[in-house]
């Protein structure tokens, strides 16, 4: 089966399904004669399964960029130090400037979110070339860091309870009409880095085959840069960060599809968005009426997929020679 | 060395229980401070040998037992045991038992798992590192995942495993984590010859005739045992290990174990009634050392990745 | 002497050795020859239970290395295996040291500490004793993992690629110091090399490996011929002679 068709009818499925599951008990047929079934489908279904679908989608885009800047497949949004960047942003213009408009305050969160994304660019650069597995190594340990310095400063002004918010693992529970719409900022910029999908193929070779080809490396660097910090920002600050997707998605869709991300990028963010929403409906079945946050789920499926990533050929065990 | 920095810890120790008493309940307040100088005590202790001796079964120098997932094992443990358990089970004995119990159950799975990772993660040292650090993240997670289902209002399971804090100490417990450490640490001690010839590595050691396997179990125990213990009474501290250990090393500039284990838990004991007292009665702020030391590790860390020292 | 008796081995599912018998005669430098991958390594590692034997049997003067308690083999034999790092920062003095400790288990005498002195002294350690080992060269850090090995006294000393790292000097007298156990001390060596005139000048014995198989064995003259090494090798190989041992000359 090609995987855009079927990727494409499983997302349909799975939207319906989402439209029908809640602790509301309403049925969607009856949308059209029961206005209470209509609110709470227009007002709380729909943009949760939009907001599920466009989280998934664009966090999985901005995993292919970031692993096609830092060349190494074992990277992702959630561990470059992004999300921590976009939270330690919101934390600052929230002390500095508490009633500031909400325009503003994405654009600090995305401006720190690049701030520290290209700090983690600027480390892993120091790192020796062939340690392939340092860089993600490095990347834990730099968001642990600043991890630390958002959890500081949110103890120390009060702020705990936002801070839990964007960086404990993201749920999609708190989702209604009016709440989630920054998503679509997000959605737009993943849709953007489509045009420039060539680049980045490109710029996952190498600076050298790059330079040789006549790509201007730093301008391809700096649009990926602000895609991937634009839309790691969105999702932090609507729905918490979701661990794992950006980097185990790209991975697998590499797998089938390999690294022509004119081709591939659309099929990544469709199974981007599968993989959310089937976590985020499976948290919603579980222990229904209460609900798992997807993120918790999603801990979990990624780490194993990670780690299945990780050893699926055994390391070739070198015979000692001679 | 040794003596200066015991001297050093008792005099921390001095200031910590005698500053400002005077007064009506002089025994009061000296029975709450001594309860937390032996805890604070008890965890450096333990996290200081754990790290030497993970360090050493390792072969190397920027790793702790917890960036490679063991206290999100023990975690993820307790919350299992109550799932499969239930209340009325182990969650039901007291204190002491069921934290037997547990590092019992610690003990085995921990040798087991990460004595597979070590002797088979050998020739690729970063991609055993990665392994470790997500084997903890999944640990986490499904600690969390668990949490939830056990009680879908209750965030306290998912909070406390994702915050340390020197503050919170379960007095309960202290008795019986102090003689565990007492009785790892004394174990360690007996062993520090033979932890001279593991660190040479794998070959070298076997050609000099240690039982190179059984002797990684038997110390990959023994760290599970140590790391159970601090995660029982303060919560994760995955870097503070290794400033403490790089301490160690710089101070004693020797590889026998005899000198570097006592140095490790007298400079996490300097470090933490040090740090605790500047915190709490200096600063006000009792609640953020776990946090700055984990800041400062963490940064210690990055360090020595930069200076290609992960090997 | 040390007997292989039908050994088979495989890395990671890939066949390394095929069904090996051969002896190592005692009171003789062995030298294992042979092409890229063709298990020489292997075989002293197995030998040396640096790894688990799978099939097969290897004795090691009348010591099977599968179930002789470890300790008592390093009594036995000594192995160096080729270089890894070492975590710990230790002096060379302290590296060496660890020669003795299957002697003392941890409780150093007085001979142990002449013995540490005399293997430092072999190998011109003596002014970088208390250098720290990551301080050092490479053939420097090469010489003092030797010195172990020679410092653990045993009647076998397995050596894998000994002559890495090291200069001219340096392996010519590595080289006449294993002789030197061999006949002055009655000792038994084995190594692995690359460069065969090494094995040509100084090796008693000499068994070629190919493929995981053993192809040729023998005293150097016998195994060291032109046709024997132009197949061993698969390439056009002369051998002449100088001061009454082969030499082997690839410029042919």
């Amino acid at each position: 089966m090609r995987p855009l068709p079927a990727l494409t009818s499983a997302l349909i499925a799975l939207m319906l399904a989402s439209l029908t599951v809640g602790a509301a008990d309403i049925r969607v047929t009856d949308a059209f004669r029961d206005p209470q079934a209509l609110l709470v489908l227009l007002e709380s279904r729909l943009p949760r399964t939009l907001s599920v679908v466009l989280t998934g989608a664009a966090l999985s885009v901005a995993g292919v960029l970031i692993q096609a800047l830092v060349r190494n497949r074992f990277v992702g949004p959630d561990t470059s130090g992004t999300a921590e960047g976009a939270a330690l942003g919101l934390l600052a213009i929230t002390i500095l400037w508490p009633a500031s408009p909400l325009w503003l305050r994405m654009i600090a969160a995305s401006l720190s979110a690049m701030v520290t994304t290209a700090l983690f660019l600027a480390v892993i650069r120091r790192l020796p070339v062939r340690e392939v597995m340092l860089v993600p190594i490095a990347g834990l340990v730099l968001s642990g860091v600043l991890g630390s310095v958002v959890t500081f400063v949110g103890w120390q002004t009060d702020l705990m309870q936002y801070v839990g918010t964007w960086l404990m693992s993201g749920e999609f529970s708190g989702v209604i009409s009016g709440r989630y719409e920054l998503l679509w900022i997000a959605g737009v910029a993943a849709g953007l880095a489509w045009f420039s999908a060539d680049r980045f193929a490109i710029l996952g070779l190498g600076d050298q085959v790059a330079t040789g080809l006549g790509l201007s490396t730093a301008a391809v660097m700096r649009l990926g840069l602000a895609v991937v910090s634009v839309v790691t920002a969105m999702v932090v600050t609507t729905v918490g960060m979701i661990p794992f997707v950006g980097l185990v998605v790209p991975n697998l869709v590499a797998r089938i599809m390999g690294d022509n991300l004119r081709a591939s990028l659309p099929v990544v963010a469709l199974a981007g968005a599968v993989l959310v929403l089937a976590c985020d409906l499976a948290g919603r079945l579980v222990i229904h009426p209460y609900e798992v946050p997807a993120g918790t789920i999603l801990g979990v499926l990624g780490a194993v997929l990670f780690l299945w990533l990780l050893h699926r050929r055994p390391p070739r065990s070198k015979p000692a020679h001679g | 060395m040794l003596g200066a920095m015991a001297l050093l810890l008792a005099g921390l120790s001095a200031v910590w229980m005698l500053q400002g008493i005077g007064g009506g309940n002089r025994g009061f307040i000296l029975g709450l401070r001594g309860t937390k100088l032996a805890a604070l005590v008890t965890v450096a202790t333990a996290i200081g040998v754990a790290t030497i001796l993970f360090q050493t079964v390792a072969s190397n120098r920027v790793l702790t037992p917890s960036i490679m997932g063991f206290d999100a094992l023990y975690v993820l443990l307790q919350t299992g045991l109550v799932v499969v358990l239930g209340g009325a089970g182990l969650a039901g004995l007291p204190p002491g038992p069921k934290f037997l119990s547990e590092i019992a159950v610690m003990t085995v799975l921990a040798s087991l798992l990460f004595g597979t990772l070590l002797l088979r993660g050998a020739r690729d040292v970063p991609r055993m590192i990665l392994t470790g650090v997500i084997l903890g993240v999944l640990f986490r997670s499904l600690s969390g995942f668990l949490g939830r289902i056990l009680d879908p209002n209750e965030f306290a399971v998912v909070q406390s495993v994702s915050f340390a804090s020197f503050n919170r100490v379960d007095a309960t417990l202290l008795p019986w984590a102090a003689a565990i450490t007492a009785a790892a640490v004394l174990a360690a001690w007996r062993l520090s010859a033979r932890l001279d010839v593991l660190a040479l590595g794998r070959d070298p050691a076997v050609s000099l005739g240690l039982a190179h396997r059984g002797m990684v179990l038997g110390v990959l125990g023994l760290v599970a045992v140590l790391v159970s213990v601090s995660t029982a009474l303060v919560g994760p501290v995955p870097f503070f290990g290794l400033i403490v250990a790089g301490l160690a090393h710089g101070l004693m500039r020797s590889a026998r174990h005899a000198a570097l284990l006592p140095a490790a838990a007298l400079s996490a004991a300097i470090l933490l009634v040090g740090g605790q007292w500047l915190f709490e009665r200096q600063l006000g702020q009792a609640a953020t050392l776990s946090v700055v030391v984990e800041f400062a590790g963490g940064l210690f860390f990055l360090y020595l990745l930069l200076k290609g020292r992960i090997r | 002497m040390i007997q292989i008796q039908g050994v088979s081995h495989a890395i990671g599912g890939t066949p390394i050795l095929h069904d090996i018998t051969t002896t190592l005669p005692k009171g003789r430098l062995t030298a294992l020859i042979g092409p890229n991958g063709a298990g020489k390594s292997t075989l002293l590692r197995l030998v040396g239970r640096l790894e688990p034997l799978q099939q097969g049997r290897i004795t090691v003067a009348g010591h099977d290395v599968a179930t002789t308690p470890t300790d008592r083999l390093a009594r036995v034999m000594a192995i160096l295996g080729q270089q890894t790092a070492i975590a710990s920062r230790l002096r060379l003095a302290e590296l060496v040291a660890f020669g003795r400790w299957p002697h003392h288990k941890g409780r150093p005498g007085p001979q142990d500490q002449a013995q540490v002195w005399l293997a430092l002294k072999a190998f011109a350690l003596t002014d970088l004793a208390d250098r720290f080992l990551d301080e050092v060269s490479g053939g420097q850090a090469q010489r003092a993992h030797i010195a172990m090995a020679w410092a653990q006294d045993t009647d076998w000393m397995l050596l894998d690629e000994p002559l890495n790292n090291l200069d001219m000097s340096h392996a010519r007298s590595l080289m006449a110091r294993l002789r030197g156990l061999v006949d002055q001390g009655g000792r038994s060596v084995a190594i692995v090399v690359h460069e065969i005139n090494y094995a040509a000048a100084w090796a008693d014995h000499v068994i070629a490996l190919k493929g995981g198989r053993v192809v040729a064995q023998g005293t150097a003259a016998e195994v060291l011929t032109e046709a024997r090494l132009s197949e061993l090798y698969e390439t056009p190989i002369r051998v002449g002679t100088h001061q009454g041992r082969p030499l082997v000359l690839h410029h042919a």
